[in-house]
């Protein structure tokens, strides 16, 4: 039965033919676009032929906004509104922000729950700045693809915690991007790596980039890839070690005032050419014009290989014991990692190498590029995800990286969900009233290993309301921490005496609330080209298009479970979709896949029970 | 969801641990959200639920604790939350033991062994109790593999505490 036909410019509807998806690196210092073409997982090169855009926003005076090497070049003349590394701000406080990294030369405003850079264009929130990245991939992608992309695998360090990796869905939003997952640095380097090699056992992805740091340790099994443990450090990359070098430079020419933010910023330039180059040659010789106080300065001088190990020493060496932390959650024995994976450009230092290797007892594996070894895992997942391979037998289990947690009597933490636990997970916690009457009830969620509230990261407030008024002690509340397949927070509750559902007040203690996003989203849109209009549209229909597609195809490989009279109705449903995606009304659109997916409902139900029993049936008979 | 029967195995402490990440593996195949990306809402929402499921069935029934633990609280007997004083006064004696073993590891000539030598008897116990609870789950008598459990629990609360010290004094 040919359930689609509709021919939309742009929008193919042959369940065959190849869907655009890309996968996604947004790195701290340079972003990456991939995707699968012709069965192979390439990234995608800009107009010029570069690959690795640099994430570099900058706001004009003159209403421009460049993204990349254009705004790069304009880092050292205008620093205040040239944002780099944005991806250290996502998800962050002031305080954090300040703690971690010192002296920046941008003017922070804090919000509410947000921290915003203001620039030569107003205050704009780090969300914000990722979005402007993720818009030029976007259009980088779709010009070389040549069409609509229908979804996009996003990837975050492993050990990011929910606030940033909620802002970063929330950036890809606001560029516009459907998000068909995100996933975790090292495990997309990980499938890059594993469908190459085919390889089965375990496998040790140490991944070092720009500004964080992750290990994650993975059991390979036909197609299989779970994520045993991860850890790491999101404030750790090889910015860090450019700072080091920075910091050695100043010491050594004995200043000790503030640099202009000009000089700033073209001392960690040459803190990251002396890195580069020691990665090539024994020394370096440098020369540079700072300004400190209205006097300028010439400094000079030689920095050695032998200098640059032993200021970073310290740094590698909490890198491996992140390592020996990840083993041991994970129950493995140095030994039995069969590969350890090199990603993220920071790995191309010889001394991290080499601290690895010895480490490892082995050579570590460097023949994917390790800049983009992490996008093109992604393209891979993405092309899964959007329906490309509907008999591909791979599959991702990752972890949650820290444990979730509420605050308890005392400014204690109570772990509900810990860390390294396979997601999709849902755990519940029961509550009870300690006052009569009692309607309300203040819940704290903090992510974190410690035990005290202050030493965790705070991730929201919830407030439990119309709680039934009952004697102190007896009304119970189940409240059900979810996380999902994106490692994203969500809770729900419930009075079980009396069934009600609690609402719940969700207050992000860091990000943007979803009604901000959608005047954002129509903030850009009046200011410029587009129309949200034909957006919202264009979005709906992809929708509908994906959603008809992926329930044809659950029809025909369920086509025994499906009733006579669901048939009937099911049809019925999408031929009004079909029609309403033929038309301009977003809004019907909208009423249609609504209208669809209830009509599908019980056939769901059904698929889904009936998936887990055809999947030990296929079981034993591979057994026989 | 019943665990055991949605792995199809018998239920029973001594399970084969490479079936049941087999089948794991198996029916994540089909119903992980990842398989499910592109499909309606209601769908999405059931996959992640089911998903998460199976992840808790797997995870309950991988670890010896959790999995003794699951079996007795399907008999009536959730030990997981509840407030119990363990009155066997022979038993008391024993954790008294360990723990004064294990204050006293810090301050010994070579921690290393001192942990090996910890870890050895803690697992004696832990086989000891293991075992007292399969025996008594077999013959039903629910309440007393229970309390077998109750022990494991204290047991397996030690080994946590000493592996948190072992990170702190080998420098983790």
């Amino acid at each position: 039965m040919a359930l689609l036909q509709i021919a939309e410019p742009g929008l193919s509807t042959n369940p065959h033919e190849h869907k655009l998806a890309v996968g996604i690196d947004l790195g701290t210092t340079n972003s990456l676009v991939a995707s699968v073409r012709s069965g192979e997982a390439k990234v995608l090169p800009d107009a010029q032929g570069r690959f690795n855009l640099p994430s570099v926003v900058h706001y004009g005076a003159d209403r421009t906004i460049d993204v990349g090497f254009d705004a790069k070049a304009n880092a050292e003349h205008d620093p205040e509104n040239t944002i780099v590394s944005v991806k250290r701000f996502l998800g962050r406080g002031l305080t954090d922000i300040q703690s971690t990294y010192g002296k920046l030369p941008y003017t922070f405003v804090e919000k509410e729950h947000t921290v915003n850079l203001l620039t030569a264009q107003g205050e704009k929130n780090p969300i914000q700045v990722s979005a402007e990245i993720l818009y030029v991939l976007k259009q980088q992608a779709e010009s070389t693809l040549g069409g609509d992309l229908m979804g996009a695998v996003i990837t975050v360090p492993a050990h990011f915690d929910d606030a940033q990796r909620q802002g970063t869905k929330d950036a890809a939003q606001l560029a516009g991007l459907k998000v068909l997952r995100l996933i975790n640095e090292p495990t997309a380097a990980a499938v890059a790596y594993g469908l190459d090699s085919g390889q089965e056992g375990i496998v040790a992805i140490y991944d070092l980039g720009g500004g964080t740091f992750d290990i994650s340790i993975l059991r390979l099994n036909k197609g299989v890839f779970e994520v045993l443990s991860t850890g790491g450090d999101t404030a750790l990359g090889g910015d860090d070690f450019d700072n080091k070098i920075v910091e050695r430079i100043l010491a050594d020419a004995n200043i000790t005032t503030e640099l202009s933010s000009k000089s700033l910023r073209k001392m960690s330039d040459l803190g990251r050419k002396v890195k580069e180059q020691l990665s090539e040659i024994d020394i370096v010789d440098y020369t540079i014009n700072i300004e400190s106080q209205g006097l300028s300065q010439e400094l000079s001088g030689s920095f050695s290989k032998a200098d640059f190990e032993s200021i970073i020493a310290d740094l590698v060496k909490g890198t491996l014991r992140s390592c020996r932390r990840a083993l041991k959650d994970a129950d493995v024995e140095k030994e039995q990692v069969l590969e350890v994976v090199m990603v993220g450009g920071s790995t191309r230092v010889p001394y991290v190498r080499e601290q690895v290797k010895e480490f490892f007892g082995k050579e570590p594996l460097t023949s994917i590029d390790p800049d983009q070894v992490v996008a093109i895992g992604a393209s891979i997942q993405a092309d899964l995800l959007v329906g490309n391979k509907p008999d591909s037998d791979m599959l991702l289990l990752d972890v949650t990286p820290l444990s979730l947690g509420l605050e308890t009597m005392g400014g204690l933490v109570e772990k509900v969900i810990p860390r390294n636990t396979t997601i999709p997970v849902a755990r519940a916690q029961e509550f009870t009233t300690y006052k009569d009457g009692q309607t309300m009830m203040a819940i704290h969620v903090l992510q974190g290993e410690r035990e005290l509230v202050d030493d965790c990261r705070s991730l929201a407030r919830f407030v439990l309301k119309d709680i039934p008024p009952l004697t102190a002690g007896i009304a119970v509340i189940r409240v059900t921490f979810n996380i999902d397949a994106d490692g994203l927070l969500s809770v729900t509750a419930l009075e079980k005496s009396t069934g009600a559902e609690s609402s719940i007040q969700v207050k992000p203690s860091y990000g943007l609330e979803q009604d901000e996003i959608a005047d954002m989203i129509t903030a850009s849109m009046t200011n410029a080209k587009d129309d949200i209009q034909a957006r919202m549209l264009r979005e709906q229909q992809i929708d509908a298009i994906r959603m008809m597609e992926a329930l044809e195809t659950a029809m025909t490989e369920d086509n025994a479970i499906v009733l006579d009279e669901e048939r009937v109705v099911i049809d019925q449903a999408i031929e009004q979709l079909k029609q309403a995606t033929q038309g301009n009304d977003g809004q019907a659109i909208k009423q249609a896949i609504k209208n669809l997916d209830d009509t599908s409902q019980p056939f769901a139900a059904r698929r889904m029970e009936n998936s887990i029993k055809r999947a030990l049936t296929g079981h034993s008979v591979d057994k026989v | 969801m019943r665990f055991f029967d949605l792995f199809e195995l018998p239920v029973s402490f001594q399970l084969d641990t490479e079936l049941l990440v087999e089948r794991y593996r198996q029916i994540q195949k089909k119903v992980h959200p990842d398989h499910h990306a592109n499909a309606s809402a209601n769908e999405r929402l059931l996959s992640v639920q089911t998903a998460s499921e199976v992840n808790d069935a797997y995870e309950t029934l991988k670890k010896p604790l959790t999995r003794a633990e699951y079996m007795v609280a399907e008999h009536g007997f959730d030990v997981r939350h509840e407030q119990h004083t363990i009155r066997d006064g022979m038993f008391l004696m024993q954790q008294m033991e360990l723990r004064e073993e294990l204050e006293d590891i810090g301050n010994s000539s070579d921690v290393e062994a001192a942990f090996d030598s910890f870890y050895s008897d803690v697992k004696k116990l832990i086989d000891e109790y293991t075992n007292s609870f399969v025996t008594e789950f077999e013959q039903s008598s629910f309440e007393s593999a229970a309390d077998a459990v109750r022990k494991l629990r204290f047991i397996y609360k030690l080994k946590e505490e000493a592996q948190l010290l072992e990170d702190k004094l080998l420098d983790f």
